[in-house]
């Protein structure tokens, strides 16, 4: 990658800069609606191409599917380009990497910002050998005049030049028949550095005077200090700075060990008052049905329904608080000088970040730049922000060095923000034929988002909490239909005469919620898909022609017939064998990909073993197809752990979960075979499939169960939590 | 303390407090990206490397306990212009999405395979089993390590 200055500075290049729209439309950015320009696109003399970023990676792959799409606007070799990280200071700003559609907001600007290069530098081509420009094509740079070779490449063309195109509306961009490196799967750009040891991540930051150091935090996250006796720590060597700000406390120190030794040790001798507001988790769903909300309406279809003509059915789904438990605990580096504060962090969103730090910190915004370094996945709104905003804050405690926040195991899975448990009561008028006539839906929930978006909400983050003269918590955010949060996925893609879904969400969570990837999609489709089980086995029905005849939607129909055929689901076997064959389907957000799964499983003694995954995904037009399987393999695999094995626990004084023992994940030898089909789709937009895989690998898993044992489990994780 | 050792083959000295852990030293003074910070708990595996050509976890082992032994990172397996066989196929399956528990999955398969050179697929997740990857790269990842052992002939190098 490249640096900031490398790509402003350098001569002999042709750069395009232009105005990325707001990031309209999306759920969570309802309220951002500021433009700013920004550099995308560096084609330069020496025969590379910079692509400057505006989405993050973070294993996902998205750096490599965008450079894909430049790639092929303009007919280079892929190897040729390169990618920058997301930097405030010349990045596009594409506010966060959320809900799937990078490919969506990011892939059509970068394709257009190429196409517009190609057909420049083909217009100075034509210039120059004085035919018109449709006469020439190109092959990896070297211009072609009817198909046979010139003098002319467009490193030639660019020399010394430094030129600044804006970019244009209208381009012609390339139609499906001549793509060459759109649709291939191209080895990613970022694994050879990861598999040799070199600088990938965030932690590997090793910048001048660094120092280290590690917050010290309670066991609650309302916990209010009371007792601070700094003595022993300040006496420890090494350490710097012991700094206590209200609640907040941290150690500084020359190094690592000594900032993690001398942590422990103030630890040791801080008191805190803890205000025992946690849910037991004993008692988790009759907590979340019962605390203080408000009811939302989310979908209401007001057909008739003949009350006396159907049979009606009622179940109950519960999901726990799980967590995202990224496998690097969450880490910043800041530097604060001169006035200006530079922050290093691997959050989802540079700009948003920067907004929130400069207003928790009462900085200018002009005087705050934050750049991206990736680490672990992060599966949505881990604690990466708020170790920045530690960092941040310790950096401005401490200036004129480079100040490395590292929180440990326990930091990041008691202090992450969770995805919210969900308490889902759910019933169906079904009529003599089998068919559902009615659907009524209530969900209770948290809210599924509380990123730091904007100056109102840059107050969730932990140190905005518990500094000195800490505002008051920001108003929780729903994030409303067509995506949704808590109901994500709430309204069933099928077709009944009579819906009403309805979202009741807690005003005054005592724990930090956040998104979890697909957020409400997870447990929505784990009930609905459960359910439909459930009354297709009412109805003496296959559960594919039960949900086929439900629904209207072509690529929905399409996808389960593949699915099907895929997974051999007439060889099915008999019920009550103990072994099980389930189905789980969904489009994510019922406005982008659909995924279908179906797993086997065998069950002995209440143990859960997954032997396969058939899943099929319709994505549209994909771009690297070994990516999108990647991404739907990893789906089925998390999905696998969340619904198998995780919650977070609580008493009502401390979280429970602090670490890989207690809050345990699938190990390698409980994974199923995964077999990924994809839907020939080239000639529809493509669709982001990173969340798509959640939900319907939960309810396959269910499903699964019921078909091997006759047992219906609703509440999740299902093993360990028998309750029916 | 003055503790003397080898990191992938080169003698190395440190001083430092015993009881720092040799994850610390390997990244902090020899500043070595490979192995990783996870939990610091020996929970995880990121932090694996080789001690005397056996998978540990450098977390929780205090860097006083290892004079005179031979510890072997990622970088020590192999690099970009001679690559080991798991890194070559790593790349070919794609094995990873974030990469941050790759090199201790790989430094610990490393190992294995000269214990195991022709191992099955449940040999492989048996052997891994105590390392955690949460993006879900686990079926790539046991492809690529019978991937490698075959490309080794059972050779393990």
């Amino acid at each position: 990658m490249s640096t900031r200055r490398e790509f402003l500075q350098a001569s002999g290049a042709l750069a395009f800069c232009f105005a990325l729209p707001a990031c309209s439309g999306d759920e969570e950015s309802a309220k951002s609606g500021h433009t700013l320009l920004g550099n995308r696109l560096q084609i330069n003399a020496d025969g590379s191409v910079d692509l400057m970023l505006g989405k993050v990676e973070f294993g996902q792959g998205i750096g490599t599917t965008l450079a894909q799409l430049a790639a092929e606007e303009l007919d280079l070799d892929f190897s040729r380009v390169r990618l920058s990280y997301v930097d405030t200071d010349s990045s596009p700003n594409e506010f966060y990497t959320f809900s799937s559609i990078s490919v969506q907001q990011a892939g059509p600007p970068t394709r257009k910002a190429a196409a517009q290069a190609r057909a420049h530098l083909l217009q100075l081509a034509a210039d120059r050998l004085g035919v018109a420009a449709e006469s020439l094509t190109v092959a990896d740079g070297q211009v072609l005049a009817n198909g046979a070779q010139t003098a002319i490449d467009y490193w030639s063309l660019i020399g010394d030049e430094h030129a600044t195109l804006e970019l244009v509306e209208d381009v012609t961009l390339k139609p499906v028949d001549d793509y060459s490196v759109i649709g291939k799967s191209v080895l990613r750009i970022d694994i050879p550095g990861k598999v040799f040891g070199e600088p990938s991540f965030l932690q590997d930051l090793r910048l001048p005077d660094m120092v280290h150091a590690r917050v010290v935090r309670p066991s609650a996250e309302r916990a209010v200090l009371e007792g601070f006796n700094a003595t022993v720590a300040e006496a420890m060597p090494g350490v710097l700075k012991v700094v206590r700000d209200g609640s907040f406390v941290a150690v500084i120190a020359e190094r690592e060990e000594q900032a993690r030794n001398a942590a422990k040790a103030l630890g040791e001798k801080l008191e805190w008052r803890v205000p025992g507001d946690l849910p037991d988790s004993e008692a988790l769903y009759d907590w979340l049905r019962n605390v203080d909300s408000r009811t939302e309406p989310v979908a209401e279809k007001t057909g008739n329904v003949d009350r006396g003509a159907v049979k009606t059915v009622s179940a109950t789904y519960q999901r726990p608080y799980q967590a995202h438990a990224s496998i690097s605990p969450s880490a910043a580096v800041a530097r604060f000088a001169d006035g200006q504060l530079t922050v290093w962090s691997h959050a989802q969103g540079m700009y948003p970040l920067r907004a929130g730090i400069a207003k928790v910190l009462g900085l200018d915004i002009a005087d705050v730049r934050c750049v991206h370094r990736e680490a672990s996945g992060c599966y949505g709104h881990n604690g990466a922000d708020d170790a920045a905003c530690d960092a941040a804050a310790l950096a401005v405690k401490f200036p004129g060095r480079h100040v490395r926040v590292q929180w440990e195991r326990a930091d990041e899975m008691t202090w992450e923000p969770y995805g919210s448990a969900m308490h889902i009561e759910v019933s169906a008028g079904i009529d003599d034929a089998g068919q559902i006539r009615s659907w009524d839906y209530d969900l209770w929930s948290c809210p599924h988002t509380s990123r730091p978006r904007d100056e109102v909400q840059a107050e969730n983050m932990i140190y905005a909490r518990q500094r000195e003269g800490a505002l008051p918590l920001p108003p929780i955010q729903s994030i409303p239909q067509p995506n949704g949060g808590a109901d994500r996925n709430g309204v069933p893609l099928y077709t009944f005469d009579r819906v009403n879904v309805r979202k009741h969400l807690a005003t005054d969570v005592p724990m930090r919620v956040s998104a979890l990837r697909g957020l409400g999609a997870y447990a929505n489709v784990f009930a609905i898909e459960s359910f439909m089980d459930e009354l297709a086995d009412i109805a003496n029905e296959d559960p594919f022609s039960f949900r086929l005849r439900h629904l209207q939607d072509e690529r929905a129909i399409a996808l389960l017939e593949e699915l099907e055929r895929v997974s051999d689901w007439k060889n099915r076997p008999a019920p009550g064998t103990g072994g099980g064959w389930g189905l789980g389907f969904a489009r994510f957000k019922n406005r982008s990909a659909w995924v279908g799964v179906v797993m086997r499983v065998t069950v002995k003694d209440g143990d859960i073993q997954l032997r396969w995954a058939k899943a099929v995904c319709d994505a549209g037009l994909i771009i690297n197809p070994d990516g999108v399987r990647a991404q739907i393999e990893g789906g089925i695999v998390q999905s696998s752990s969340w619904t198998l094995k995780e919650q977070v626990r609580f008493s009502n004084e401390q979280k429970q979960s602090v670490d890989w023992n207690s809050y345990p994940i699938l190990r390698f030898d409980e994974i199923p075979d995964i077999d990924v089909t994809l839907m020939d789709r080239n000639d529809q937009a493509s669709m982001g499939v990173g969340e798509a895989a959640q939900g319907p690998t939960a309810a396959a898993i269910a499903n699964a169960v019921f078909h091997a044992t006759g047992k219906r489990l609703r509440r999740l994780p299902l093993v360990g939590n028998e309750r029916s | 303390m003055t503790i003397e050792f080898t990191v992938n083959g080169k003698p190395v000295s440190v001083d430092v407090d015993a009881q720092t852990p040799l994850l610390d030293v390997l990244r902090n003074d020899f500043e070595l990206n490979g192995p990783k910070f996870g939990c610091g708990l020996a929970q995880c595996g990121a932090c694996a490397v080789q001690l005397d050509g056996v998978s540990i976890r450098a977390c929780v082992l205090p860097v006083g306990s290892i004079a005179g032994k031979a510890v072997t990172t990622l970088e020590g397996l192999g690099s970009e212009s001679k690559p080991h066989a798991l890194q070559t196929a790593f790349i070919e399956e794609q094995a990873l999405q974030c990469g941050y528990c790759a090199s201790g999955i790989i430094v610990t398969a490393a190992a294995f395979l000269k214990s195991n050179p022709s191992p099955t697929s449940e040999d492989v997740k048996r052997a891994l089993s105590g390392h955690l990857c949460r993006c879900g790269a686990q079926p790539r990842m046991v492809r690529a390590v019978l991937k490698a052992a075959e490309a080794t002939g059972g050779s393990s190098e």
